[in-house]
């Protein structure tokens, strides 16, 4: 990366940030609570990547009887339904709704799976394994971190379709256990991404030698 | 927020930990991370007063998308309507229950309690008043409680929602719908107010 050599780390400076409110101290005020809000500074999470592997092995442990059991239970006037994730995608696309088959597909499958993926690389690239360079890994963490919230979409949708689809002996259709081990592997995989320490992922860089620490840029927003 | 007392001062990157000397930006400009690119410093005009008033917007709009309906639907003479209220509790009945807790908390209760948190934290200080009390632990509950805030996710769910049922019975978006879009729309302007390292300094200087 180009834009590496600019910038030399806290820790390597003599310095830690507050994790929670960013106020700046000398390293040797590691482990005492942050006069400001009281947060207990370190200047990395060594604890970091059990947490995020304890968090990572019960959401995959809660995504497996997530794919295997119902749903959603339909019942109509005709036939009575039990659809585990992938049948209910399959089924919309033979209605023709490949839009939104797809969006299904992705957000309860494509997503949690990258997102597995995801973490685990980050977490095994800390200890140097893979060559992604650390910009890149930052993305790949800010990007899990952002989409992971939403993959309770599909919880939602088994949410309202239960509430609104309930007309008697016309229709009517009630939640199946995999709307509770889906919505668990979604909520741990949550918790796993936000225990990864991603400093760590950048102290693998090393700093350059510089005495001073530079002016952050200043950017011009497009907007007023 | 513009004051030189800042300058100079000492900011660290969040996520990559990378050491800065603070230059304030202006209004409209941000400082950003070097290395990572994250957003460090974006001080936007008047950004406390128009936090609070966002807040408050949005829950007078939940209030009210709790109890109207946001879908109806009809089918061979039956018809039902559902209110968020009863998305909540479409999970109550049977084993399954915890599961309304959940997504009461994440589409009711976390949102509404961070726009309260929010309110409390910088309504004072948009009237130039001190912060309250216990305003620094309340200000980390709402950036905590971020991730968990989940209405918009919930907005799209609802669209999902009404093209799996389309197949089946006759459906229509009712106003609690429309609130909600206004909310998600919402709250997207006011994360892009928020720059917390002005709001921590804010909490820190008028103490």
């Amino acid at each position: 990366m180009t834009h590496s050599h600019h910038a030399i780390s806290a820790r390597s400076a003599g310095h830690l940030a507050c994790e929670r409110c960013g106020a700046v101290f000398p390293l040797s005020q590691e482990g005492q609570p942050c006069t400001r809000c009281d947060h207990n500074l370190r200047s990395r999470d060594m604890r970091s990547m059990q947490k995020v592997w304890a968090w990572w092995l019960v959401g995959v442990m809660c995504y497996i009887p997530a794919n295997l059991e119902p749903m959603l239970r339909t019942r109509t006037l005709v036939h009575t339904s039990e659809d585990t994730i992938v049948a209910g995608a399959i089924a919309l696309m033979h209605h023709g709704d490949y839009g939104v088959a797809a969006i299904i597909l992705i957000a309860s499958v494509g997503i949690p799976v990258a997102k597995f993926a995801a973490v685990a690389y980050l977490a095994l690239s800390v200890r140097g394994v893979g060559k992604m360079a650390p910009g890149r890994r930052q993305h790949l963490y800010e990007l899990v971190e952002y989409i992971g919230r939403w993959s309770m979409i599909d919880v939602f949708v088994v949410a309202i379709l239960s509430a609104l689809v309930q007309l008697n002996v016309a229709a009517s259709i009630s939640p199946g256990p995999a709307a509770l081990t889906f919505a668990l592997s979604v909520i741990f995989t949550m918790l796993a991404a936000q225990s990864f320490d991603s400093r760590l992922i950048w102290d693998t860089l090393g700093d350059d030698v510089q005495n001073d620490a530079p002016d952050a840029d200043l950017q011009k927003k497009e907007r007023p | 927020m513009t004051d030189n007392a800042t300058n100079g001062q000492m900011i660290v990157c969040p996520h990559c930990d990378a050491l800065y000397r603070v230059r304030m930006p202006e209004f409209g400009e941000r400082a950003v991370c070097k290395r990572c690119h994250t957003v460090l410093i974006a001080p936007r005009a008047h950004a406390m007063i128009r936090i609070v008033a966002l807040s408050v917007t949005n829950l007078i709009l939940v209030i009210a998308a709790l109890f109207l309906p946001f879908l109806q639907i009809s089918r061979a003479g039956f018809s039902n309507a559902t209110s968020l209220m009863d998305a909540v509790l479409a999970f109550a009945t049977g084993p399954l229950f915890v599961l309304s807790l959940a997504v009461g908390a994440l589409i009711v209760v976390v949102p509404m309690l961070r726009m309260l948190l929010s309110i409390y934290v910088l309504a004072p200080m948009a009237f130039d008043r001190k912060p309250l009390p216990a305003s620094k632990r309340a200000f980390r509950l709402f950036e905590a409680l971020k991730p968990w805030s989940m209405a918009e996710i919930f907005v799209l769910g609802c669209g999902v929602a009404l093209v799996k049922v389309s197949a089946l019975a006759q459906v229509h978006l009712g106003s609690a719908f429309w609130m909600m879009c206004v909310l998600v729309v919402v709250v997207l302007l006011q994360d892009n107010m928020m720059c917390r390292w002005s709001i921590w300094n804010a909490l820190e200087r008028r103490k």
